[in-house]
């Protein structure tokens, strides 16, 4: 392509004297355009922080996949206890939540599926010390409509039985090798999806035969899966940390926010939802 | 105004202000990857068994692919640039949806129609036992649909502007349809198969969204270089740093052949 052809593109003529004109102007306006978000970034970045020990402003949080539904509810709590305040989730991996966290994504408070995942965030110091909140077992979600029958744990050693767990870095995927090695039975799954919701998906598609997952992801399926308990001595339970990261910009509002999820408020959404008390 | 032999369709010198922006913005997270990169234990991590597996699936598979896109797809580039038939647009249209479609959508697609429960997937399964979803073929199936338009278009693009009096002169000589596909056509057409080759096989191998929500994540059997390097950033970020590497290395690889290629076509043409 010529310079008269892109000329084209933008309606202009390439003819003589006027022909640097539309250059500068386009150069103009172009930075114009580069530069307005840099600056507008900019102002963002130094905007409105509470003031020391007050309850305002936003706040992020970081949370483990299957806290998804209860600390939605929680978070809309919290706003309406205090208002004006703005709680943003990211839910995620836990350990990949945590890997953001040391790399050092804006992040108020994190909460996650395992104590190891915590320790790690420790570990690194962004956090202190955590509480825990929750806990948690494991239960086996098969397809609304099976084209398999599972109905046991055993039953998921079988070659011809698709299973879908999580990878074996989250949480949920280290609980459910952990379900397999404690209970003798040896099952090669299909596939290691990057969170517990991804493996409920491959249930409710039917592309699997069973999953495991959270007790509390398959009450949150509300019917989309069939869950099939695993007896209480054979289960694998697994606690959830919650914490405010040490160099949070609104450390007094990401302190509310643990304290509320301890609160009988904040225990109570989580008793609906299924979690155990921890 | 004297521009001191500058040629007057140079742009303004201010323009090199956000085009220094825009080479930064490109260049540095490439710097970063180097400059973080294990290199004391690289060779620890890389002959590692995941990695090696990640390796070895990646290649085979983003070959599979970009031989799939030459057989199927390649005809439909030529049907597409020099065909009439009734749809002639709407293929047009269909052929870039992949390309636009976040890869995450395009899995849940291929998911939908090639899955155990897909409105195509459920005959495979029932009449031959065939299961795509979570197997290395899978992964092909993935590749494909995300990385087949880049040939397409590429090959089309080229046969549309493609001087048609050579073949012209061909047929005069005698020469059958394809005689002449075969020894003018292809060859004029090298250049561009070339290009859209290296561009569907880099594509394919940097595929993760279709693949993932497709395919699944299993080390050794549907587990690609980019999967291993997500689930390395949730266990053990310095070896998702390393494999990271290698995805870089291929891909300049093929960008550089590339250029190559683009370079002697520019001279020839």
């Amino acid at each position: 392509m010529n310079s008269s052809a892109s000329f084209h593109l933008f309606g202009w003529r390439p003819s003589r004297g006027v022909a640097r004109r539309p250059h500068s102007r386009l150069a103009r306006s172009a930075l114009g355009i580069v530069l307005a978000p840099l600056l507008l970034g900019g102002c963002a970045a130094h905007s409105v922080q509470p003031a020391a020990g007050s309850i305002a402003g936003s706040i992020t949080v970081f949370a483990a996949s299957s806290l998804k539904g209860a600390f939605a509810t929680i978070g809309a709590q919290f706003e309406a206890a205090h208002p004006g305040v703005k709680v943003i989730f990211n839910f995620g991996p836990s350990s990949g939540l945590a890997t953001q966290i040391t790399q050092g994504a804006p992040v108020d408070v994190f909460a996650a599926a395992s104590t190891k995942t915590m320790d790690s965030v420790i570990a690194d110091g962004e956090v202190k010390a955590a509480s825990t909140f929750a806990a948690n077992s494991m239960e086996i979600a098969t397809p609304a409509h099976p084209t398999r029958s599972v109905t046991s744990l055993a039953d998921l050693a079988g070659a011809a039985i698709k299973v879908a767990i999580c990878q074996q870095d989250v949480p949920c995927g280290a609980a459910a090798l952990t379900l397999f090695s404690q209970n003798r039975i040896r099952v090669t799954p299909v596939t290691q999806e990057l969170d517990v919701k991804a493996v409920l998906t491959k249930v409710q598609l039917g592309e699997v035969d069973a999953g495991i997952v959270y007790v509390t992801d398959v009450k949150a399926a509300k019917g989309a899966v069939i869950g099939i308990q695993i007896p209480a001595a054979d289960n694998v339970t697994t606690t959830y940390p919650i914490a405010p990261i040490t160099n949070s910009t609104n450390g007094s509002t990401a302190q509310a926010f643990v304290d509320y999820v301890l609160s009988d408020a904040g225990q109570n959404v989580l008793r609906a939802a299924g979690f155990l008390s921890p | 105004m004297s521009r001191r032999g500058r040629p007057i369709t140079s742009p303004p010198r201010i323009v090199a202000i956000p085009a220094v922006i825009a080479l930064l913005f490109l260049g540095l997270p490439i710097v970063g990857l180097l400059f973080r990169a294990p290199w004391s234990n690289l060779g620890a991590v890389l002959t590692s068994r995941t990695s090696l597996d990640a390796l070895r699936l990646s290649l085979v598979t983003a070959t599979a692919a970009t031989m799939v896109a030459f057989v199927i797809g390649v005809p439909l580039a030529w049907m597409l640039a020099r065909a009439q038939f009734p749809g002639r647009r709407l293929a047009r249209a269909l052929v870039t949806v992949p390309l636009v479609l976040p890869p995450v959508v395009g899995g849940i697609a291929l998911l939908l129609a090639f899955g155990r429960r897909g409105i195509v997937g459920q005959y495979f399964e029932s009449c031959c036992g065939v299961t795509l979803a979570f197997t290395a073929p899978g992964v092909v199936v993935a590749e494909a649909f995300v990385a087949m338009p880049f040939l397409i278009i590429t090959v089309e693009g080229a046969l549309r502007v493609l001087d048609a009096r050579v073949e012209e002169a061909a047929a005069t000589l005698g020469a059958g349809r394809l005689t002449i596909f075969r020894r003018v056509t292809l060859p004029l057409l090298a250049p561009a198969l070339v290009a859209g080759g290296v561009l569907t096989f880099a594509r394919a191998l940097g595929e993760f969204g279709a693949t993932i929500t497709f395919a699944g994540n299993l080390p050794g059997v549907t587990q690609t270089l980019p999967l291993a390097v997500y689930v390395g950033l949730e266990g053990d970020p310095s070896e998702a740093v390393a494999l990271s590497l290698i995805l870089l290395a291929v891909s300049v690889g093929a960008l550089v052949l590339l250029r190559d290629r683009w370079l002697r076509t520019g001279a020839s043409a």
